[in-house]
């Protein structure tokens, strides 16, 4: 089903410029692998070399967090909102 | 290879602004403080002025001494406060109590590129350095993003 992707502003000169994407998934994580598929240069700012989401990184399903629903698994609807939304996180040595 | 002169950027930030994240290590130290930076990019990208900023609490309540975050909600949050002022979210600030203020590989692993970071380095209370860096668009390490304060006007 078509979903809309919201590109947060930092990643947007690696998806095309574009501040959202419309693309075909019926799952998050089929949302995300179709998004890295046609944007590569996202991948890295995404996923670990591990293949694992970053940890800062947080993706909602309209407002809904999806590590409270099914994860990579949860199911979209048609017109559902998926976004990406990072914490900030850091800190010096020691 | 890249050139560092022509990748060079610049972060315009007014001396009262540059002052109150002074203060604010200052005040949460030796705890991270953190915040976030609000103001607008040039039509080039090659320098970005920070017009306002936004305290924030560090929400690392485990290890606040040499860690900070800022939760997903208070980012979505900082993006609608930047919206209504009519600017951009274009960065944030963060301390480091008794380091350097350059970036950490800590720093590195939880950045992405075009943000811009400001990181103060706070020594027995006083603020000693301030830097501006920026994550390479590979993750690879940050470059290093001059910080041109002046006396220019700005909202406060």
């Amino acid at each position: 089903m078509a979903v809309k992707v919201i590109i947060p502003t930092p990643l947007r000169p690696y998806a095309g410029k574009q501040d959202s994407v419309e693309l075909q998934a019926a799952t998050v994580g089929e949302a995300l692998a179709a998004l890295t598929s046609r944007f590569a240069e996202l991948k890295k700012h995404l996923y670990s070399d591990d293949g694992r989401l970053r940890s800062f990184v947080n993706v909602y399903v309209n407002d809904e967090d999806i590590r409270y629903l099914q994860k990579d698994a949860t199911k979209l609807r048609e017109g559902d909102t998926v976004s990406i939304v990072p914490s900030i996180a850091g800190g010096a040595r020691n | 290879m890249s050139d560092p002169v022509a990748n060079s950027k610049v972060l315009k930030i007014a001396d009262p602004l540059l002052r109150r994240i002074h203060a604010h290590a200052v005040e949460t130290y030796p705890h991270e403080c953190c915040g976030a930076l609000l103001g607008r990019d040039s039509e080039s990208g090659a320098a970005r002025e920070v017009l306002r900023l936004l305290p924030l609490a560090n929400r690392r309540d485990d290890s606040p001494r040499n860690r900070f975050e800022i939760t997903s909600s208070d980012v979505q949050a900082a993006e609608k406060t930047a919206r209504e002022k009519g600017l951009e979210l274009i960065g944030w600030y963060h301390s480091h109590p008794d380091a350097p203020a350059c970036p950490s590989e800590f720093d590195r692993e939880h950045a992405w590129p075009w943000w811009s970071y400001i990181i103060v380095s706070v020594q027995a209370r006083e603020p000693r350095d301030t830097k501006s860096w920026r994550l390479r668009d590979d993750r690879s390490a940050y470059d290093p993003e001059a910080l041109e304060s002046a006396a220019h006007s700005a909202s406060i």
